[in-house]
Formats: C-alpha cells, structure tokens, sequence
C-alpha cells in the first residue's frame, strides 16, 4: 500500500485542515429550498393566512400548560363535546403525564359521569355502565348519518386529530373559533350557514359556539371568548399530540448526544487524516 | 465483493470459519482494506449514509408492521394507537415517514453526484443502472408507504397514481381494475400495498447488494474522474473512509433528528390526518416532496397517455445516460462547458419540483412544459453533442499528483514530498 511513506508527512497546514464543510451547508440548502418551495406553494394555495399566536407547547422546550388543558377540557365537555367527538382519546389520558395532570381520582370521577355502552352480557343484550379510566372519550352521535340528521345535513368532524388535520394547526383553530363576524354587506349566506373569515369559502355550517361568559372557570382565569377559544385550542392540540413533551426532551437529548458524537468523530477524522494528503 | 484479501485469521475460530465460509475475509477485503481513491470530498459519503436509512427504515418499519392493521375501516385509527398507545410508538412513525424523505434527500445528493463527476461512464454503467433500479424501487416503496395510513391524501394518491394505468391502450381498464382489485381503490388495493411495501424494501436491500458488489469489482469513481493507477492513489477503506463516512453520518443524523423531534409534520400534507373519504375529493392533491419533479412532468403533457409516457421516460433517460454522454472525460471539474448545464440541470429539476407543487393551471402550465422540454433536452440533445464539441481542460495524469498538486498549492510542502516518496 505504501501507507508508511505516506503516513510520515506533518501535519502543518494539513490539507485535513481545511476540508471546508461547505457542502453540508449547501446541501442542506437545497433540502430546505426544496422543501420551502414544495410546502409553501401548496400551502398558499387556497388559503387565509392565519396569524400566529403564542403557544406553550411552541419552540424547542415547549411544553403544555396544565391549567390551560384543564380549562380546554372543560370547554370541549360544555361547548364541543355535544356535537363533536375525541374518540381517539381515552379518559385514562387525562392522568397521562405531559397532558392535563388530573389525578387518579379525578379521572376516574371525570370518566365516571359519562354513560358507556357495554355488552353483550350473559343474556346478549348491549347494557349502559358508569365510564372508566380505560373507555375512550364517548362520541355524541350514533354514526355519521346519525349525526348529519342532526346538525342539518352537516358532519361535525371528530376532533381528536384535528389540530394536525389544519393547514396552520392550532392557530387556524383558534382564528377560526374567534372568526365570526358579521357578512360583508350583500353576501347570501345558504340556509344554516354562519360567516367566519378564515374557514374555507367563509360559509361555515357551525354557528359561533363561544361567546364571553360561557363557561366558568374554576381557576380564576377571566372566562373571555378570546380565552375560552384559546385553551379549548390548546386542549385540542394536547388531544392530538399527546406525546409533544415527551418527544420535544427525547428530541434534545438525542441531538446533544449526536452533536457530541459529531464533535468526537471530527476529531477521529482529523487524527486519521492529518498529513494524509487527499 | 472483490478487492485484494490480505486476511490472516487470528483466532481459532476464525481459522476454522474461513476454510469454511470465508464470510469475515469478504467483510475484511471489502470494508478494511478496501482500496478508494485518497481524494473522495464529502459528496461520497452518500452511499454510507443511504445504507444506514435503509436499515433505520426496515428496523422502523418491521416494528411498526406488528401495530398496524390494513383494513380501510381501520389503518387511520391503528396509526394513531401506534401514536399513542404503542410505547415510543410516536418515535418509530415519526422516524419512518421522515426517514423517507431523509432517504430521497440523501439518494438526490448521490445521483446529482453521479452526474456531476461522470459516475456512470464506462466502466461503472451497471453500476448506475442498479442504482437507479434502486431509485424506482424505493419510488415504488414510497409511494405504497404513504398510503398505508389511509388519509384522505393517501388514498387520493392512490386514486391518481393508479388511475394512470388506465391511459394504457387497449387494456388499460383492465389492467387498473387488476391492480385495485376491484373497480376502485379499497380495501385490497390497501392490502396489497401493504404486502408489497413490506416485501419491496428487501428487494431494494438485494439489488444494494450487487450495487455494492459492482461498486467493488470496478472502484470508485473520484472527483477528478481519472481512474486509479497505483496504489499511491489509494487509502485503505479502514479507517479513513470508515471514520469519514461516520462523521458525515452523524451529521445527516442531526438534521433528521431535527425533523422527527421539532417538525415532525413538517413535510407531510395536514389534509392526510383526515381519514379517507372516497367520496370527498381534497382541494390540491399533492405528491410527497420527492416525486413533485415528476409529478410536474406528468401534468405537462396535455394528453393523459402522453404525460405518463413522459414521466417514465424522464426515469428511463437515466438509465441510457451512459450512452448519451459522449464525452470521454468523466468529471465536471475538466469538463466547462458540461459544469454549466449540469448546474442549469439542477436549477431545472428544482424548478419543476416547486411546479409540481403548484396547481396545474396558467402560467404553470406553461412553465411545467418548458421546463420539461428542457430536462429532456439536457439528455437526448446537450450531453450528446456536448461532448463532441467541448474541449476539455487538460486532466492531471494521476489522482495522486492531483493531490499534490492541490496540498502544493495550499502551501503543504511537508505532504506533497512525503506523497512524492
């Protein structure tokens, strides 16, 4: 191989040195130009922009809100919870560390207060019980059509990922929870049909479900329309990502593990390279 | 894999193996001593990087395959329980549906590379074509992944991809009927996608093998294209490359943890977290990022037929480039002329992934076939005559005096006599 000659070159001004780490950078640019273009485009197509609003659950070490969640689940249980289902969610969730932080008790009385259907029993028949930690969330219809029958021809969608189903994810909800305005002037609303700025088409079969006052909070919090929209927002994203601040501090312990594991590799390839001309 | 064995068994057991499977000195020849060109930048260290997504993709996939249920009433509700009830079952989705797109990433990267310093001229032309084998393997791998979760994008994908069959002359009804297996997309379209993308990854894993086992036989390729004439051009594959591929690695990794831990959402269409509705069509239906390029080839050509024949061709072209190149010189570093076009080529392809992204309407329209025309263009007419016209910049006669001469003018007096030995 004719290493050994090879190898005896110093090290000064090593060529290893200055390997520039420009093409990183750049394909890193073109992944990300890529993608820019690719989502945004799409996104901008037919869109509102929503604004966006200060969340806990945002940026690297974001975290839920308790107090916030547990406000957001009481809004979901007296506003939504009569049209709109969470049926991917469990009531023993509501315990789950890095969601609302209810106690074992509570969740058990909070699952407690909803009626299940059960069965068969030993007579075949389908029974009513008392909820438990372990039944998911009781949606309020029967069936789609059940529920269109009842909300004139419109299906409330269920909410349990709705927040990720949103271009704009939680902002667009809360735009949309707070968007009800009076029509502009001359335009035709259908039959059953409300205004909302940032609903697609601006036509929404939802009437304004939060205005101030609705509901009362048990913390103190001023039970504003702004607020109710905003924690039962929060509250959905929760539902939807119930493992946000679990995967947020796994997420910086892996990459301060690799940004180590980077620092000591470069240094093993600088020791390996050094006066290796190349 | 070939490559010169200079494997002694030390231990026992290693002594008693080799005379009968000498599996660990194939493994010893082909990633110890293995000899690559000195002079390989960073652009190389794809092909390591790639091999660690797809076992990161199988691991990932074969775990998540045991929570899955393919069943149109239930494959939205058991990804979302892999989500929530399945331990770190949030992790091994997040890592699988980004791991695809760090996969395209990362084999964009390796094939521009390829094209850039003459990758796939003689004598690495199988070589190519398994890699690109590879390419549409993994595009079909893809494809079914995506609509396994059974959201509305998923299944509108399906709905579009599979109705292309349809433009086939004669039997295309026929044949689209065959492949749902029955008269619409449904549940045994989503079964057999399923059984295909759980088999199709060990197809890829296959043909990487004989792309390896080719890569062995004929060498890398380098940045200055010339081949390797002694072994003073050379590095053993241990530890230089090994360390090099590794670091390079980690920082691949860094990115992709960055996705999967802070975006995870990040690159897929929030529209598919809403179950399939075959009767509810979806405003703006969009391929994933990596197939936008060609996404935008197939909605060019005003003719359905047309437009399919298109984006295969805009595939196949790959596969004839080592015959449609006609220049002798593999890299672009000696090629000028050559050098430009490839980076107007990538600018083109960049292009047209953001049009296909765009609804095809207007003034995309008419960019998406301009662009198109021109990416054929740049195959079926530039690369051809190119050749035959462009002077080339005089080449260096050896990798290693290349190397020389750049540590030489960076002042490495010290190397460049030690190398000169």
């Amino acid at each position: 191989m004719g290493m050994a000659t090879l190898k005896t070159g110093q090290s000064e001004g090593s060529a290893a040195r200055s390997r520039p780490l420009w093409p990183w950078a750049a394909s890193l640019a073109i992944f990300l130009l890529l993608v820019f273009a690719g989502t945004s485009a799409v996104r901008a197509a037919g869109k509102v922009d929503v604004e966006a609003q200060k969340w806990s659950f945002n940026g690297v070490f974001g975290t839920y809100d308790k107090g916030q969640l547990q406000r957001g689940y009481k809004v979901y249980q007296e506003v939504c919870a009569s049209c709109h289902g969470l049926k991917l969610v469990y009531y023993r969730n509501l315990g789950e560390p890095g969601g609302p932080g209810f106690s074992a008790a509570e969740v058990k009385a909070l699952a407690a207060a909803v009626q299940v259907v059960d069965g068969p029993n030993e007579d075949g028949e389908m029974f009513e019980r008392p909820g438990r930690p372990s039944d998911a969330f009781v949606s309020p219809f029967e069936n789609d059509n059940a529920a269109r029958a009842a909300n004139n021809g419109a299906l409330p969608p269920d909410l349990s990922v709705i927040a990720k189903a949103r271009d704009g994810g939680p902002d667009f909800l809360y735009a949309l929870l707070t968007g009800y305005v009076d029509p502009p002037a001359g335009l035709e609303l259908q039959e059953g049909m409300t205004y909302n700025t940032v609903f697609p088409g601006h036509q929404i079969a939802m009437p304004s479900p939060i205005v101030d006052g609705q509901v009362e909070y048990d913390d103190g919090t001023p039970a504003t329309a702004e607020n109710i929209a905003r924690d039962v927002t929060a509250f959905l994203m929760w539902a939807a990502e119930p493992k946000l601040e679990e995967r947020k501090r796994i997420g910086f312990q892996v990459i301060i593990f690799l940004l180590v594991l980077a620092g000591l590799m470069y240094m093993v390839v600088r020791r390996v390279w050094d006066g290796v001309p190349h | 894999m070939s490559g010169p064995s200079t494997y002694q068994p030390q231990s026992g057991f290693a002594k008693w193996m080799e005379r009968r499977l000498p599996v660990l000195g194939l493994m010893h020849s082909s990633f110890v001593v293995f000899p690559n060109p000195r002079n390989l930048n960073y652009w190389w260290t794809f092909g390591g990087i790639l091999a660690i997504f797809l076992v990161i993709q199988l691991v990932t996939g074969i775990v998540l395959a045991m929570h899955y249920t393919p069943h149109v009433d239930f494959a939205f509700n058991s990804v979302e329980h892999i989500m929530r009830n399945v331990n770190y079952g949030w992790m091994l989705r997040y890592l699988h549906a980004n791991g695809a797109s760090m996969f395209f990433l990362a084999v964009y990267i390796h094939i521009f590379r390829g094209l850039y310093y003459g990758s796939y001229k003689e004598p690495r032309e199988i070589l190519w074509i398994l890699g690109m084998i590879i390419f549409l393997l993994m595009m079909a791998t893809a494809f079914m992944g995506y609509v396994l979760p059974w959201g509305q994008m998923s299944f509108w994908a399906a709905t579009v991809i599979t109705n292309l069959f349809t433009a086939i002359p004669l039997v295309g009804e026929s044949v689209t009927q065959w492949l749902w297996g029955g008269f619409a997309v449904d549940n045994p379209t989503l079964n057999r996608f399923y059984s295909l993308h759980y088999l199709l990854p060990f197809a890829i894993a296959g043909v990487v093998m004989l792309h390896i086992w080719a890569l062995h036989v004929v060498g890398s390729n380098n940045p200055t294209g010339i081949s390797v004439k002694s072994s003073q051009d050379t590095l053993p594959f241990h530890p230089y490359f090994t360390m090099k591929d590794g670091f390079a690695a980690v920082l691949f990794l860094i990115l992709f943890a960055a996705l999967v831990f802070y975006a995870p959402n990040f690159l897929v269409e929030p529209v598919n977290y809403i179950p399939a509705n075959p009767l509810q069509t979806p405003p703006h239906i969009v391929p994933e990022w990596y197939f936008l390029p060609f996404y935008a080839i197939l909605r060019a050509i005003p003719d359905k037929l047309g437009g399919v024949i298109a984006m295969f061709a805009s595939i196949f072209v790959l596969f004839i480039l080592p015959w449609l190149d006609t220049s002798k010189v593999r890299s672009a570093k000696y090629r000028p002329l050559y050098r430009q076009f490839f980076w107007v080529l990538v600018v083109v392809c960049l292009i047209l992934g953001y049009l296909g992204a765009k609804p095809a309407e207007g003034g995309y329209i008419i960019a998406a076939r301009i662009f198109t025309a021109y990416y054929f263009l740049h195959f079926l007419v530039i690369l051809p005559v190119l050749g035959l016209v462009e002077k080339p910049k005089e080449r260096p006669p050896s990798i290693s005096e290349a190397v020389l001469a750049k540590t030489k003018s960076k002042g490495g007096d010290a190397q460049a006599s030690a190398a000169a030995q």
